[in-house]
């Protein structure tokens, strides 16, 4: 049985003017880290909010742990732990009350699945008796997800749970969900973050309600049937210029401090192109080979 | 039960540490129903009077020296000239000008009859009413005194007189205060119970609290039960301190039973948090709450016979005022604080609080329902 399963999921708001989701399926494993990667407005949330009960779809069906989210939507609150985007917990309440809130709410205590969010909450601990409000960024991610977590959920939903978090935090964040990972819980997460994409079991690229292509993030890589470069020279906005008028050039965008460039034709004479920059004024110029990442990816996708 | 008990530890925990919120219910009462009483009087004193006086007589001044000692004016201006006492009503600086023509004293005792010129400045026109009407009543006074002088008693009083004494039932002293103060305390439960209710729950709604209670096994009604119930138990702390104070300063203490206050308080309660709730299922955020809570408190507290008695009101803005929650709350307070009304005699108001609380809540229930 999978964890969640999404068919031809369609939302719209406004009365049908602004298409948020168009015909979405996927499914996720049960016990694995799936990753849905778009950039914002791409309709992540308005997913997520499908699956947890908090929004109708329009049409479309999916299941969570094996329970409609329509039908079951009371089985579903109770078995699911939920991270919204967006801190959303008792700011006036202290570290340790919201926990317990949460805890018992889901007729259980902190100490029975303690071990779940002891290595998260280790961290968030010495500040127990101060109020969630005055908790540094990083600090509430933790917090929320222990109170996402404090009931033992079979599925644990976190909506973009690293945005504005630091990158420190952010390896850490993912670490732990590695470990929630190992107790059989499953997870979706959703990120703008390309680079957190290799980090996820199998993953969706999403755009503009649409899904565009579900796999492994190294599925994903080996599905890049062209061969992509990194060029730099010492002059790199002449080199934009100059890589974008030429005439073999299929794609080419910044990328960092090179530029990622594809040709029409995959045996481009690469001396020529060489020759010819070096003729337009740049110097040191490297032209590699490279593997593409995610990011890559989701740029060919796109269109 | 359990879900209920867990929400109001919570709820109780955020409203201890919520510095604005006990101010509000502990500093608000003592703070509006001390100053209101004393700023909310009818009673027009210190009314600014310019005498134009042509005449400087005996009589003239003797007229006027009985209106200056009557307590109601205050003498803004002494002059001969009309133009100077009307220049004066136009800086606002007297309200009410008299008159007094030359040859007063003269007209009066050789011809038995003369004019006093009376004008007011209508801005106010309660003041003005009053005012000319307090002038005229001392003129009418001092003619009968010099009418008693002047003419001959005959040997036997035959002239018919009646004199009317009046005697004010449940407020011997006409004290306005005990009339202000319930109807006051009133007003000051309203807003707990309809504009706290609805903020705090938008509040939720807009930090996104509620949206994460809706994904646990919480179902809707015990969260907004975990909601009400604390400010309906505010309500009647309020209620208590409310009557304290007003035993303490006032002076004022039921003269009927406290157990048909707190009957009536409480489900006065109830129907209020309906109409928080109606509220706040319409608000998106606290901003909207607030407005919509102040427009609906304002329009409640108008039409409710708190400031201005529902009898001088139009047929159309009775009947408002009969679908207004606060008139009956008001009605009983004044009633049972007053007259010492029982539950008898105030059956139809509890009736009519009863059908409002449950029109009020079914509305919110099933706006809740439609926006969620």
């Amino acid at each position: 049985m999978n964890a969640i399963n999404v068919e031809n999921i369609t939302m719209t708001y406004n009365k049908g003017k602004v298409k948020a989701l168009n015909g979405v399926s996927f499914s996720v494993k049960k016990g694995e880290i799936f990753g849905l990667i778009g950039p914002d407005g791409a309709g992540k949330t308005s997913l997520f909010r499908i699956l947890t009960t908090l929004l109708l779809a329009d049409s479309g069906y999916a299941e969570v742990a094996g329970f409609d989210v329509v039908r079951d939507m009371k089985s579903i609150r109770k078995i699911v732990g939920y991270m919204p985007g967006k801190f959303s917990l008792y700011q006036d309440l202290t570290v340790e009350e919201n926990l317990k809130f949460f805890a018992t709410i889901f007729k259980t205590t902190v100490k029975e699945n303690y071990h779940l969010i002891k290595e998260i909450y280790v961290q968030i601990e010495p500040f127990k008796d101060r109020r969630a409000g005055k908790l540094s960024g990083g600090m509430k991610q933790k917090l929320a997800l222990c109170c996402a977590l404090i009931h033992k959920p079979e599925v644990l939903f976190l909506d973009e749970p690293t945005t504005g978090v630091d990158p420190v935090s952010r390896k850490e964040f993912w670490s732990m969900l590695r470990n929630l990972k190992k107790e059989g819980i499953s997870i979706l997460v959703s990120t703008p973050y390309m680079d957190e994409a290799n980090l996820c079991d199998n993953i969706a690229l999403i755009k503009d309600g649409n899904i565009l292509t579900v796999n492994t993030p190294n599925g994903i890589v080996e599905s890049y049937k062209e061969k992509l470069y990194s060029i730099k020279s010492q002059n790199m906005y002449q080199l934009i210029l100059d890589l974008r008028s030429y005439e073999e050039t299929k794609k080419c965008f910044a990328f960092g401090e090179s530029l990622h460039v594809t040709f029409k034709n995959d045996l481009v004479d690469l001396e020529l192109l060489n020759n010819k920059l070096k003729s337009n004024g740049h110097e040191n110029i490297e032209i590699t080979e490279i593997t593409p990442s995610i990011e890559d990816c989701f740029l060919a996708l796109e269109d | 039960m359990r879900a209920i008990k867990i929400l109001l530890i919570k709820e109780f925990q955020q409203i201890f540490r919520n510095p604005a919120i006990l101010r509000m219910i502990l500093v608000m009462p003592a703070v509006q129903l001390i100053i209101m009483p004393f700023a909310a009087n009818y009673e027009v004193k210190n009314i600014n009077l310019a005498i134009v006086n042509h005449d400087n007589s005996q009589y003239s001044q003797q007229l006027v020296n009985k209106i200056l000692s009557s307590g109601y004016f205050k003498l803004s201006i002494n002059t001969q000239s009309y133009d100077v006492a009307l220049n004066s009503v136009e800086k606002d600086k007297t309200d009410v000008i008299i008159e007094i023509p030359s040859n007063f004293e003269k007209d009066l005792i050789k011809e038995s009859k003369t004019k006093i010129f009376v004008s007011a400045n209508a801005v106010n026109p309660s003041k003005a009413g009053i005012g000319s009407a307090y002038v005229m009543g001392i003129i009418r006074e001092f003619n009968s005194a010099i009418l008693a002088q002047l003419v001959q008693q005959p040997k036997f009083n035959n002239i018919p007189r009646i004199e009317a004494t009046p005697i004010f039932w449940y407020n011997k002293f006409l004290n306005y205060k005990m009339y202000m103060v319930p109807g006051i305390l009133v007003s000051l439960i309203t807003m707990v119970g309809s504009l706290l209710a609805s903020i705090n729950l938008v509040q939720e709604k807009e930090i996104g609290t509620m949206e994460q209670i809706n994904v646990t096994p919480i179902k809707k009604w015990q969260f907004i039960l975990g909601k009400l119930i604390p400010f309906w138990i505010m309500g009647i702390v309020m209620l208590t301190i409310g009557m304290t104070i007003s035993y303490l300063i006032f002076g004022i203490f039921p003269q009927g039973s406290f157990g048909l206050i707190y009957l009536f308080a409480a489900f006065y309660l109830i129907g209020l948090l309906g109409i928080g709730l109606l509220i706040s299922t319409i608000a998106e955020t606290q901003l909207q709450a607030n407005f919509i809570g102040f427009f609906v408190i304002m329009f409640f507290n108008m039409l409710s016979g708190l400031f201005t008695p529902l009898d001088g009101m139009p047929q159309w803005a009775k009947y408002l005022a009969l679908a207004n929650p606060v008139t009956y709350f008001i009605e009983v307070m004044r009633m049972v604080i007053m007259k010492g009304s029982g539950f008898f005699d105030v059956l139809p108001q509890f009736f009519a609080l009863i059908v409002m609380a449950i029109v009020f809540n079914s509305l919110a229930i099933l706006n809740y329902h439609k926006t969620n």
